[in-house]
């Protein structure tokens, strides 16, 4: 038979409602108040947290002979943990909800490109992720008067630790949203994940002072990186001393998260389906 | 009916998950701009046939196309021809009326008007209300018009009218016939039977996971099952007889000049015919089961 052919979409469609879809995720996102507060906010008020609670203490001092606060110190750290927040944490809750209340099988019976349901989420996870980084650096900046490196490379530095941090969180997370049974397990299953990376990578106890085989350990994966590398762009020069090897490491840092980016990709690729056909 | 004329085509369709059969041998077919409505009781396999349809299952043997297209691999050029009611779903609703309808118009080539839309399931002044603070039956024509914003040649309705009040169920039958007038090929799967005589050109009914009627609507059944019924009291006692004259029966009543009690002549609704076709599969099964 031959009377039916099938029109073609217009090309470029992929790009166009990857757009739509970062505008809408955004705006959903900022609607859904729980989330707001445990992955937007979190890092903020940790940090407000730790500054109160330790600022009577120094951190070491800097070249100058001037105290490193509890602030200046833990802000690196925050950094690191909003990106695992807004990006994996987020993801993998947020779509296995999607998969549990029917959102994803709607998209399944829509011309949606599953590539541009993605590009909506990264990208909501990109802005998102941007905002709360901002707001960390103002409130640390202003409210705790942390020194903000004045130097343009380790700006350069911040840059594509966090770019890179915030994608390969964010596939990361879309990988992982299969692992929850449901939507109501999901955040029993992701956010103990979430919390044990954190501890063991240097997120809120020094990574140093960790025995060693917890330090190997934790090295496989990426946040224990995305942390160091946020350490080498905010801390003092004469903390470096204080890293495994001595040094930063900034080649490793840049590795390892490319390593997990792309095997995050390949696992979204193999493993991601709108809907179980047979369910 | 030529093949080019069916927009869905099943054949001897079948559909296993282990050792339950779900659907055994169903087949039918829907011409461009009919309504088929496609009845059963719960668990008899109409929600398998139509996610099969709507490509969300694979079949496990048989023949479908759809648009002519194999469900199964249908991809995006495909779907955008289609719309899809689900039964309802729980989503989190955190848009309102109008950004949803207009986000889904982008998937579209060649989508409705957005407002047009809103005020066709009559939802204009919810249209800035956020969709989880909607009742159960406003969500329900939120689901309906995403079905309809991309302008499909094929509409799958599975059960799209529970949860309406009767007032909004006839706007919502409106609805439909003003897409049937434009020309849209609609499925539908409902529990109402007035529903499916409303709307629907034919009707199959499957029970069992077999399909055991087809046809028109006025015809379901067969003629057997559409004798009136003469009742009426006769010395308190409650009779009926089953005919194809009634005023003949009437008349024969009237024999002793008085006026019968509680006299009436009841045509089987569609509703009868149906249950009346339920029960006699499932007591032909029962007997099969026991042979």
């Amino acid at each position: 038979m031959s009377t039916t052919t099938i029109p073609r979409l217009p090309a470029g469609r992929t790009l166009r409602l990857g757009a739509s879809r970062i505008r809408y995720e955004v705006k959903t996102y900022f609607r859904q108040g729980d989330s707001v507060f445990f992955t937007f906010l979190f890092p903020l008020v940790m940090l407000t947290i730790f500054s109160v609670a330790f600022s009577e203490q120094t951190f070491g001092q800097d070249p100058d002979g001037n105290d490193v606060s509890a602030a200046s110190f833990y802000l690196p750290a925050m950094l690191a943990a909003g990106l695992l927040l807004s990006g994996l944490q987020n993801m993998a809750i947020d779509i296995a909800g999607e998969k549990s209340d029917g959102t994803l099988k709607r998209f399944a019976g829509t011309p949606l490109p599953v590539l541009s349901y993605f590009i909506g989420k990264i990208g909501q996870v990109l802005v998102t992720g941007i905002l709360q980084a901002a707001l960390l650096l103002a409130v640390a900046a202003i409210a705790f008067r942390v020194p903000l490196p004045a130097e343009p490379e380790r700006w350069f530095t911040f840059a594509w630790v966090f770019l890179l941090g915030v994608i390969t969180s964010a596939v990361l997370g879309i990988a992982l949203s299969g692992l929850p049974r449901s939507g109501k397990s999901a955040t029993a299953v992701i956010i103990p994940i979430a919390l044990v990376l954190q501890f063991i990578s240097g997120v809120y106890l020094g990574f140093a002072q960790l025995p060693e085989w917890l330090q190997n350990f934790a090295s496989i994966f990426p946040l224990k990186w995305m942390a160091q590398g946020m350490r080498a762009v905010f801390l003092p020069s004469n903390y470096e001393s204080v890293e495994v090897g001595g040094s930063w490491d900034l080649a490793n840092v840049a590795l390892v998260t490319g390593i997990w980016f792309v095997l995050g990709l390949v696992v979204c690729r193999l493993t991601f389906r709108w809907i179980r056909k047979d369910s | 009916m030529t093949t080019a004329d069916a927009i869905v085509s099943v054949k001897d369709l079948r559909k296993t998950y282990g050792k339950v059969t779900a659907l055994n041998g169903v087949t039918f077919d829907i011409r461009r701009g009919e309504t088929f409505a496609l009845l059963g009781p719960n668990g008899a396999g109409k929600s398998t046939a139509i996610e099969i349809l709507e490509g969300y299952r694979d079949r496990t043997s048989g023949d479908a196309t759809v648009l002519g297209v194999d469900p199964g691999t249908g991809g995006l050029d495909w779907k955008a021809r289609l719309g899809i009611v689900l039964q309802s779903t729980g989503e989190s609703g955190n848009v309102t009326v109008r950004e949803q309808l207009t986000h889904f118009a982008g998937y579209y080539p060649n989508s409705r008007s957005v407002a047009e839309i809103i005020a066709a399931v009559g939802l204009e002044e919810k249209a800035t209300t956020l969709i989880r603070k909607l009742s159960g039956g406003q969500r329900r024509r939120v689901d309906v018009a995403l079905g309809i914003i991309g302008r499909p040649e094929l509409l799958f309705l599975d059960e799209p009218t529970t949860g309406f009040d009767p007032e909004s169920r006839r706007q919502f039958w409106q609805l439909i016939r003003s897409l049937k007038s434009e020309g849209t090929t609609i499925l539908l799967t409902t529990h109402y039977l007035d529903e499916a005589a409303q709307l629907g050109d034919r009707a199959g009914i499957i029970a069992g996971g077999k399909l055991i009627d087809i046809g028109q609507i006025h015809e379901l059944g067969g003629e057997e099952a559409r004798v009136p019924l003469v009742r009426w009291r006769q010395d308190g006692v409650l009779r009926e007889e089953r005919t194809t004259e009634p005023g003949r029966v009437v008349a024969s009543l009237m024999t002793g000049g008085r006026e019968p009690d509680e006299l009436e002549i009841v045509r089987p609704s569609l509703e009868d015919i149906y249950l009346g076709l339920v029960s006699q599969h499932e007591a032909a099964r029962e007997l099969e089961t026991v042979a």
